[in-house]
């Protein structure tokens, strides 16, 4: 294991009967960074979650978290792991106090310290008030916190998050944001996925974008952005002179419906020319983002 | 097929799961506590006294007297098997609490070992809580119906681990209506509870001790509750050890199948 890598995957496959969810997907997580598993319904990022995490064996490949293998070391990487899924599974038997009381019994911590850790961790996610509620008369975005502050009972050094802002109001989701951010800076590391494009180029150090099992590519939000698009998209509509002209040009470009994009460092030299040449009326310049990235990377086809 | 009967590895990290359960079933005791224990004084009143009036005498004693220890092993009986299929089959798939646990350091075999330790647990609270009310109309002997205490655990393990197999196979909750009305009926009305099992024709008997899991535990209720034991009891306990022994490995095995994709 080299130094400072959490979790090191080579190969890594997960087999359903014949359906192949994983297909030797390799990267490395770094201590202290946040690592953003991105991709469509169906990419194999909450699979691949479900390996780190001892829950799920794998198929084939190697997979080792804090420098133990996976499939023999479960306890000893599970104490280290603070782990928030995507379907809340919160104890609706219970309050919000006693949820982690008894989850912090899980990972052997005696009473009076849990009593610590839970009001500290209460007043991380903003909710003390709450410690005697039950917790269906929580909001969603509540149960989101509750959920963080469950991960957190044991202070894990890797932190793993699915979906961590699926389905929150704005400010639920900043809010979130700016703990995950905090966290980071206690120098938690942290793993999470994400179909949200803007809250994976805000939180993550470095990302890895996922279709159909493989890792289509990774590397930092920006240099993605760079590699992938360039730095601005200019759009223009979808017709046959455009295109044509776009050709004589030499231009990168997709088409997306009735929408041509095209990618590239210098907005103004081909706004000019699509005005120039082409004589068209809509045309509007933006800066590139993530999500040309993934849309370029992924297509536009509705996945179910 | 050798994968069904691989030995689990437990922990005694399985009591954490036996003292969530515990401790919901505290919070809600008032509902858990007095509802259950209504239905076998209801079937002592109408059975034992209502209609055993018309019976002068059944295996040498009063009807109360032949029914009162097989009300014991059906409390025992239903406490652990309802426990097992519809309170973990809630917990396992509507509340996802088994995934919340097996994301800490307990693994599946811890769970499914702590849920019926607790289903054991369960038969013990009610089959003891009838105890003192089936003495108070002297239906019972003292004191080796005390015996009944531990026997009760034991006996709610085994049907703990019946109603496991069922909820691990259940492509859902309504499925286990089969075990519930297809095993559990049957064995409430024939396995020696409310008539004795030498009335049934004879293969009939056989089948029943082979197969049926509350005639052993009938047997041996009502051996303490008389206070006459018989060579015979050896053979109830010997089933009820090894059965408990099998389902147990079998239950932990196929949950394991069914929740570790």
């Amino acid at each position: 294991m080299a130094i400072g890598s959490i979790i090191v995957a080579e190969d890594l496959t997960k087999q359903f009967g014949e359906f192949v969810a994983v297909n030797r997907v390799s990267f490395t997580v770094t201590e202290g960074e946040v690592f953003g598993f991105l991709g469509p319904n169906g990419a194999g990022k909450t699979t691949t979650m479900r390996m780190i995490q001892c829950v799920s064996p794998k198929t084939a490949g190697t997979l080792t978290v804090f420098g133990m293998e996976v499939s023999t070391h479960q306890r000893e990487i599970k104490k280290l792991l603070g782990v928030a899924p995507q379907e809340p599974n919160l104890d609706p038997d219970f309050t919000v106090r006693e949820n982690l009381l008894v989850y912090s019994r899980y990972f052997d911590i005696p009473r009076a310290t849990a009593e610590r850790i839970i009001d500290e961790l209460l007043d991380f996610v903003q909710l003390r008030p709450k410690k005697n509620t039950l917790i269906e008369q929580l909001s969603s975005g509540m149960k989101r916190r509750l959920i963080l502050a469950r991960a957190l009972i044991n202070s894990p050094r890797l932190l793993i998050l699915d979906e961590p802002t699926v389905g929150l109001d704005p400010q639920a989701r900043h809010l979130i944001w700016d703990k995950i951010k905090s966290l980071q800076s206690q120098g938690i590391t942290i793993v999470l996925t994400t179909h949200y494009l803007e809250e994976a180029a805000w939180l993550c150090d470095r990302l890895v974008i996922m279709d159909n099992g493989t890792i289509l590519v990774q590397g930092s939000p920006n240099e993605l952005v760079r590699q992938y698009v360039g730095s601005e998209v200019v759009e223009a509509e979808n017709e046959p002179k455009v295109i044509a002209c776009l050709e004589r040009n030499g231009a990168s470009y997709e088409v997306f419906g009735n929408r041509v994009q095209i990618y590239t460092m210098d907005p103004r030299e081909i706004t000019y020319a699509l005005l120039k040449e082409c004589k068209l009326g809509q045309v509007t310049a933006r800066s590139a983002t993530l999500e040309d990235v993934f849309l370029k990377l992924t297509g536009r086809k509705l996945r179910e | 097929m050798i994968s069904y009967f691989k030995m689990p590895k437990i922990s005694k990290r399985a009591w954490k799961v036996w003292l969530r359960n515990r401790d919901v079933f505290m919070k809600t005791y008032k509902v858990n506590f007095l509802l259950p224990f209504f239905e076998p004084l209801l079937y002592l009143f109408a059975l034992g006294f209502g209609l055993g009036s018309y019976i002068q005498v059944i295996e040498g004693m009063t009807y109360a007297r032949f029914i009162a220890p097989a009300l014991i092993a059906v409390a025992i009986m239903n406490s652990a098997f309802f426990e097992c299929t519809y309170g973990s089959y809630v917990r396992m798939y509507y509340q996802k609490t088994f995934d919340a646990i097996i994301a800490t350091p307990l693994s599946i075999e811890d769970v499914i070992t702590g849920e019926l330790l607790w289903g054991a647990t369960r038969s013990l609270i009610y089959g003891t809580i009838l105890l003192p009310v089936v003495a108070a109309f002297r239906l019972i002997e003292l004191p080796s119906s005390l015996l009944i205490i531990p026997f009760s655990f034991l006996a709610g393990f085994l049907f703990a681990c019946f109603g496991m197999c069922f909820t691990a196979i259940s492509p859902n909750i309504n499925t286990l209506s089969y075990p519930t009305y297809l095993f559990i009926t049957p064995m409430f009305l024939f396995s020696g509870t409310f008539f004795p099992l030498a009335l049934l024709p004879e293969p009939m008997q056989y089948a029943a001790i082979a197969t049926l899991p509350l005639t052993h535990v009938v047997g041996i209720t009502r051996a303490l509750t008389f206070a006459a034991p018989s060579a015979f009891l050896l053979v109830n306990l010997a089933w009820i050890l090894l059965v408990s022994l099998i389902l147990f490995v079998l239950a932990v095995n196929l949950m394991k199948k069914r929740l570790i994709v």
